[in-house]
Formats: C-alpha cells, structure tokens, sequence
C-alpha cells in the first residue's frame, strides 16, 4: 500500500497497537531540559524504575539560563535550583549533559542538528513544543509533557493515537526579502491557530525543496503554532550535506546503511492524505502578527482586519486588539517599537544574524530601540564572531548576548517590560509571553533589523533595495 | 503520580467563554521554576486572576465567589501553545477534574488525561447551552458521566455524548496511567530496540 512520508517513519516505530487506543510509539532520540524533566525524574525514582536507555537521551540547560555572565554563579535561587537538577539527575543515570557554560550549550532545537542527534526517520521527543523544529530532517519529532518524559526515560516508548495525515505545498517563488519565517506566518494565518490540530504535516512543493535547511528548521518549528504536533519534510541532499560530518551523525559504514534508508524517506506517489492544501509562494509578502495569537497575523504592508471580517468569536478578537491597545484598521508599518529580539529555537541560528546583519551594516540602532540579540548556541556565537558578524553589530550599536531561550519565553530576567512593544523572531505573541503585560510583534529576523535602525515597524524591502542598489 | 479515579462528576462549573486560551494563559512562564510538583493552582491563569501587586482582579472569574465547582468550561481551542503540563497540572490542583472546550489542543488534552482530569469536547451548540445555562443560574449543576460518555445539564435534561478511547477511559475510571502499561511491556520494548538503526 502507498504510504506518506510520515505513515513510514511512523509506522515503523509502533511497538504494539491498541486496538481502540494509542499505539506504544518508539522513541529513539531524547532531548531534555532544566523546565519539564525534574519531576519526571522524581516519577522515576518514586516508582523505583530505572533510565532504560540513557545514550538515547541528551541533556542541555536552555530555557531558564542567563544569557549575561554566565560564567558567574545564576542569581535567581529557583532557576540555579533547576539547572542543579538537571546536572544531578543526568550524572546520576549516565545522561549525556550540555550545561551552562559547556561549549556544547545552546537551546535544545539548536544544538540537536548542529551536532548531527537529529537524523531521518528517527523519532524524536522533548518537553517541549517546538520539537517539531527536528521535522526538517525527515523526522517525527513533536513536543511531549513530563508524565510522558517519564514513560521515555523509563521504557523509550509513549502511548500516542497516530495523527491524521496533512500535506501543505507552497509551490513557485518567494519574493524579495521574503524569508520562511514568513513563509510559516503567512501558513499559520490562514489555517488559525487551531487549522492543523490532530495533523501531523508534511511540507512539500518547490518552495521548501529551495529553502535551506535552517530555513526548513524555522518552518517545522511552527507547525505546533497552527495546531499541528509537528511538521516534516522529506530529506534530500541538502539535508544529508547538512548532517555528515557532524560530531555525532553515522559515520563510514553505518553512514552508508544510513544513506540507504534515508533515501526511501518520501512519501509515495499516490499515498493519500486526509487534508491537503496548497498555497502559492509569490502571495507571501514579509509578515507581522498584531495580536495575542500566532494566527493573527498579516502582510506587513496591511493594515489590521476589522472584527467583521475576522472568523471566530468577535469578543476575543477585540479583547486580543485591547491587549494590544490596537485598533483596527490600523497600519503596521510606522508603529513605533521599544524592543527587538533576535534569537529563539526559532530564528537563533547563523542564517539569522547573517540576515540581520545584512540590514544593519553601516546603520545604527535607532536610540529608542532596546535590543536583545541571543545566538541559539555557543556554536552559533563561534560563527558570528568567526564571520565578522560580530564587527556588523557591535559597530552599529548592538550586543551580543550568550546562548540561551531568553525573551522568547522570558523565564530568565530578558524580560519585556509592561506594556512596551516588541518586534520579535520568537514564536509566540500571546498575552505576557515575553514578560508580564508585555505585548509582542512576531516577524523574521529581516523585519527585526530594519525596525532595530528605523524604531518603528519597517518594511525590510525598502531597505533591502538600498543596499542592492 | 497517582491521581484520584474518575467516575461520575456532578458539580456546578466555572465560565471562561474566551477562545484560544493558551497555556502560558494558565500557568506563566516564570511560575516553571519548581523542582516538585507543588503549588501550581496557586498560580492557576495567574496575569488574569492577579494584579502586579498580587491583589485579586475583581473581574475575573476565579475571583468570583458567585462561581464553583469542579468543571471549567473554556471556549474554542482550550490549552493550545506550549507543551507545559504544569498548565494541566494547576488546572488539577486548583480542584478542577474536568474541562469542558469545543476543541482542544493536543498536548494539553494529552496531558490532562495523562493526570486526571478529563477533557470533555461537546459540540459548538451544546458549549452555548452550557454558557448560557450558567449565566442564566450560576448554580447550574452539570454532570460528567464517564462511563456513559455523557455529559448532562442538571436543570434542563440537556446532555450530549463525548468521545474517550477505551482505553483512556479505563485508566480514568480506575486511576491508572500509561507508566503502568509500559512497564509492565518492558521485554517486548527491549526486543524492539534491538531493530532500531539508531
């Protein structure tokens, strides 16, 4: 029988069917993070079981760290707490750990490529919801809660109904200055935030065959924002060029049986899906969201939707507008902004500053603007200041800050202040995300630099063309 | 963690008709930083229910003492965004055993039946009666019957069915959790691993 993309990986992962409930589901790579894995690991030690596999679990410290001074003890009592946790229970059972200040330190998303964990065909979990990001591979990797963190340390298996099945397919060209941040906004606009739920998607058509990988990270990373418990797209040379080579990708022979199994990762001609869209890759203009959901967002020259025009319920539309002390038919372009941030699992990596710095070369940063650029690793770091990066943002005006999840969930002290505005290549705008009362305007890392020299919300193009003319 | 079984819940219910409700909604980021799992209901839809001087918002519906009970009903897409079972969790300790929505997102709807508190989906139409049948009296008694799949408003007769797969609903009808199985199928996962290429 024809199978997608995903009824294979899938598929060859079940390890008993329930008949009327969910398949136990195999896990083969297992990331965790100082947030959602200490109770597990107290569920553990309660039931007296033991960490079944522990060379299949990784650990690195991400989402509560400093990204100031991390060389000096945390300051925050609750969040040294978390990240001792972490240390003592990944020593106590053998688990590989990437703590703070290890060179190997980064958000878990960033750092699971970079060092070849996340392959084709595996099964990948975390504790986190944008584990989809690992779908760029060719993976199923989605986001987990910590009873199942659990069930992965002690048994590698979780009990999960399979999802339906999604195709999307973005076919043609992306225009000028139209990044796949964009791409995944514009997506998201169109299905809600609830579009995808219960799918698993594929991404498919020219559109994600020419994007890079990193690129196809940043799009898999916000399948969960549209509902959907993770995005994948078929592995190709690109994504083989991407992994060999890295410190911990197969290497001579097994890369070889690897090679052959990865090539059959794509899913058959006639396989059927029970949804399938397709969008047209030249209707993408640069996006900014206006609200207090992911969906809500638009092309950056549009002004706000009126409440008629919107589908769902009229009240929290206007709430979201109020939180956002919006109005509609406003335009986004020209909103003065206090805060910018570069970085998240998101948009943390080299393809990202490079983008950023590509507009602020030779710019300064408007005297407003409070900035906050984190790279998504040390790895990321090492290349900014490798390619001159460093030189770019610190001449106009910027810093740089150390690895970490920082404002995107501001569990650390990166956070936005109430009431000020923020233009930011994180993932999401809801209500206090990025600190309490804070409010929050998602777009790439291209939007973010040009608003970062202007101090309001810029269109990348006009920029952009001065630079190329 | 053993939770408390699950049979028939008769309680009055607690409004919240927003949609879209997210989990940094129930459960803020900066309220993540426990090595134990106590204390999260306190902090239950904290920025709504608090003032940044910790006073109670009036408004709010938890601040409400005209409202009760065991079930919270939430509009459209209940639970959507991170992957937090803390939001499941303060949603439990705070002494709610259900949450009643017209849709949920998938991990909070996975990490509720993971703890104990079942997620009930009723049709967009029933969702307004229950709605209005609590605006009309807070009161109203709604009972959740999970071995009937059915959830009923007391003072109307009005109920419709729900869907559990079987065997979520046994776990919840004798307080049971997928650690329980797994375990117990440990060899069948180890001959398993053995296939894996990596």
């Amino acid at each position: 029988m024809s199978k997608t993309l995903f009824d294979k990986v899938w598929d060859s992962h079940v390890v008993r069917n329930i008949e009327n409930g969910p398949d136990v589901f195999f896990i083969d790579r297992h990331f965790i993070h100082e947030v959602t894995s200490p109770v597990a690991f107290l569920g553990l030690k309660s039931r007296g079981n033991t960490v079944l596999y522990p060379e299949r679990t990784f650990a690195t410290a991400d989402h509560n760290t400093p990204t100031i001074n991390q060389h000096l003890p945390v300051e925050d009592p609750l969040s040294a707490n978390q990240l001792k946790a972490l240390e003592e229970n990944a020593a106590a059972w053998g688990i590989s750990h990437w703590g703070l200040g290890h060179q190997k330190n980064g958000i878990v998303h960033v750092v699971g490529p970079e060092n070849g964990i996340t392959l084709p065909g595996a099964t990948i979990v975390c504790g986190d919801s944008h584990t989809s990001t690992h779908g760029a591979f060719g993976a199923i990797a989605f986001g987990i809660g910590t009873s199942e963190v659990e069930m992965v340390l002690s048994t590698q298996c979780i009990m999960q109904p399979k999802p339906k099945k999604m195709r999307i397919n973005v076919n043609g060209e992306l225009g000028f200055g139209v990044t796949p941040k964009d791409v995944a906004l514009y997506i998201i606009s169109k299905l809600s935030t609830s579009g995808a739920t219960g799918y698993f998607v594929e991404y498919a058509g020219d559109v994600f065959r020419n994007m890079t990988m990193e690129g196809r990270m940043t799009v898999c990373n916000l399948s969960i924002e549209m509902g959907a418990r993770g995005g994948m797209i078929a592995p190709d040379q690109k994504t083989f060029d991407y992994i060999k080579g890295r410190p911990l990708a197969p290497k001579e022979e097994a890369w070889d049986t690897a090679m052959e199994y990865w090539q059959t990762l794509k899913t058959d001609e006639d396989a059927v899906f029970d949804k399938e869209l397709t969008f047209n890759g030249a209707d993408i203009e640069p996006m900014i969201t206006y609200g207090t959901n992911p969906g809500m967002g638009i092309g950056i020259t549009n002004n706000i939707p009126n409440a008629e025009t919107i589908e769902g319920g009229i009240a929290t539309y206007k709430k979201s507008l109020g939180y956002m002390d919006f109005n509609e038919g406003d335009a986004m372009i020209g909103k003065t902004v206090d805060y910018v941030f570069l970085g998240s699992c998101t948009n943390g990596r080299i393809e990202d500053f490079r983008a950023f710095a590509s507009i602020i070369k030779g710019k300064k940063k408007a005297e407003n603007i409070t900035a906050w650029l984190v790279p998504g690793s040390h790895e990321v770091e090492g290349l900014i200041k490798e390619e001159g990066l460093l030189e770019i943002i610190t001449d106009a005006g910027f810093t740089l800050r150390e690895p970490g999840c920082s404002a995107c969930l501001a569990m650390n002290a990166d956070k936005i202040p109430a009431g000020k505005l923020a233009v930011s290549t994180s993932n999401r705008n809801f209500e206090g995300r990025q600190g309490p009362g804070s409010r929050t305007l998602l777009a790439s890392p291209l939007v973010a630099a040009a608003t970062a020299v202007t101090g309001v919300v810029t269109d990348p193009r006009t920029l952009l063309e001065e630079i190329t003319n | 963690m053993a939770y408390d079984k699950f049979n028939i819940v008769t309680s009055t219910a607690v409004p919240l008709p927003i949609e879209n409700v997210d989990t940094d909604q129930i459960i803020p980021a900066r309220f993540l930083k426990a090595t134990e799992r106590k204390g999260f209901g306190d902090n239950l839809f904290r920025d709504w229910r608090y003032n940044d001087d910790d006073t109670p918002k009036e408004d709010f519906v938890l601040n409400n003492p005209t409202y009760s009970g065991k079930i919270l009903v939430g509009g459209k897409n209940f639970g959507s965004g991170s992957s937090r079972e803390h939001a499941a969790w303060a949603v439990y300790d705070h002494g709610f055993r259900c949450v009643v929505s017209s849709f949920f997102a998938d991990i909070f709807r996975g990490n509720c039946l993971n703890i104990g508190v079942l997620p009930v989906q009723v049709s967009p139409e029933f969702l307004e009666k229950i709605f209005n049948a609590i605006e009309t009296n807070p009161d109203t008694e709604i009972e959740v019957n999970l071995p009937q799949q059915t959830i009923t408003i007391k003072a109307s007769g009005a109920s419709e069915s729900f869907d559990i797969n079987s065997y979520k609903k046994e776990n919840m009808l004798n307080g049971y959790d997928d650690i329980d199985y797994l375990t117990k199928m440990k060899s069948e996962i180890q001959e398993f691993a053995t296939t894996r290429p990596f």
